[in-house]
């Protein structure tokens, strides 16, 4: 068994309207740093799992991120286990 | 005579409301019960109530919802015993599945605490049953994540099975933006389970029970909650 780091994003769902990150789109506005079309807030979790693989890593995180991190009524999530 | 449990999370705020309303002013014998108790044996009815369980970390509701009580209310729930949630209580029966969608923040992105006026849509709920064909009730909400959300095909599904109890309306009971402040889906206010027995509402019927609180429409519901638990017990 090794220790694994795992980095989960969880993000809303591309149909869900997202007012937070349209907020801060029209806040970037007001920096003249070119044209930001669109922004997508979400969370990230760094994960140290116990594990025998990466792949059994992969597994855990990806439950944890099911059943946990995101509610997938609205919710998407991307799972990253670093090497 | 019934009994009703008010269970208690780290960071509920509303829970001493709830049992003044059922006890105090309604005369009914309401216990408040910790988060980390395993049963509800000897309730008849139980309420989920508003705050801001576990500081609302991750999502409201989401830790809330495997504190050991959250099994003695999946029971009730099977049982078919009424089950309430309110605002945050709401928000838990949502992650915990046991009721439809999930709570986007306020479109405003701000928090919002005002009196809105209610139209109950189903008169057969163990909230409304008191209630007459046509009643608008002003009842106050207080919360940042309010924002009913759920797929367009749940929104159908809960339409046509009149699942929907509650919906945000103007004084004149119509809908209209400005009476939905956080831009829930379809002005959805209150939800129930397929069987009718759970239900969730973001108001908060435990701010308005009597006269000198602005309105005493919350009474109504909590009476309603009384008789429909009596009929059944």
């Amino acid at each position: 068994m090794t220790l694994i780091k795992a980095n989960v994003v969880v993000q809303l769902k591309s149909a869900v309207h997202d007012p937070q990150g349209e907020t801060i789109r029209h806040a970037l506005e007001q920096l003249e740093l070119g044209q930001v079309e669109s922004v997508r807030q979400g969370k990230f979790f760094e994960l140290t799992v116990e594990a025998s693989s990466k792949e059994e890593a992969e597994k855990i995180v990806r439950e944890i991120a099911l059943r946990v991190l995101s509610n997938p009524v609205l919710e998407v999530f991307q799972v990253e286990i670093e090497s | 005579m019934p009994r009703f449990a008010v269970c208690v999370f780290p960071g509920s705020n509303c829970e001493e409301d709830v049992q003044y309303a059922l006890q105090n002013v309604l005369g009914e014998p309401t216990d408040l019960v910790w988060h980390k108790d395993t049963s509800l044996e000897g309730y008849d009815a139980a309420i989920l109530p508003g705050g801001f369980a576990h500081g609302d970390y991750l999502r409201p509701g989401a830790v809330a919802r495997f504190s050991p009580i959250m099994t003695a209310i999946q029971k009730m729930a099977d049982e078919g015993k009424p089950v309430i949630g309110i605002c945050n209580g709401f928000q838990m029966l949502q992650e915990a599945g046991l009721l439809p969608g999930a709570m986007l923040r306020n479109q405003t992105l701000t928090y919002i605490c005002r009196y809105l006026h209610l139209r109950p849509e189903q008169l057969d709920s163990p909230l409304t049953s008191g209630l007459s064909e046509g009643e608008l009730l002003r009842i106050p909400i207080g919360h940042a994540d309010g924002n009913f959300y759920a797929d367009d095909e749940t929104l159908e599904t809960l339409e046509r099975n009149d699942r929907v109890v509650f919906r945000y309306v103007n004084a004149q009971g119509a809908r209209e933006d400005t009476a939905n402040p956080n831009g829930a889906a379809n002005a959805i206010a209150g939800v129930r389970n397929e069987r009718g027995n759970v239900l969730g509402l973001m108001p908060h019927p435990d701010r308005c029970y009597q006269e000198e609180l602005g309105t005493a429409d919350g009474r109504k519901l909590f009476e309603s909650l009384i008789a429909w638990t009596k009929e059944r017990t």
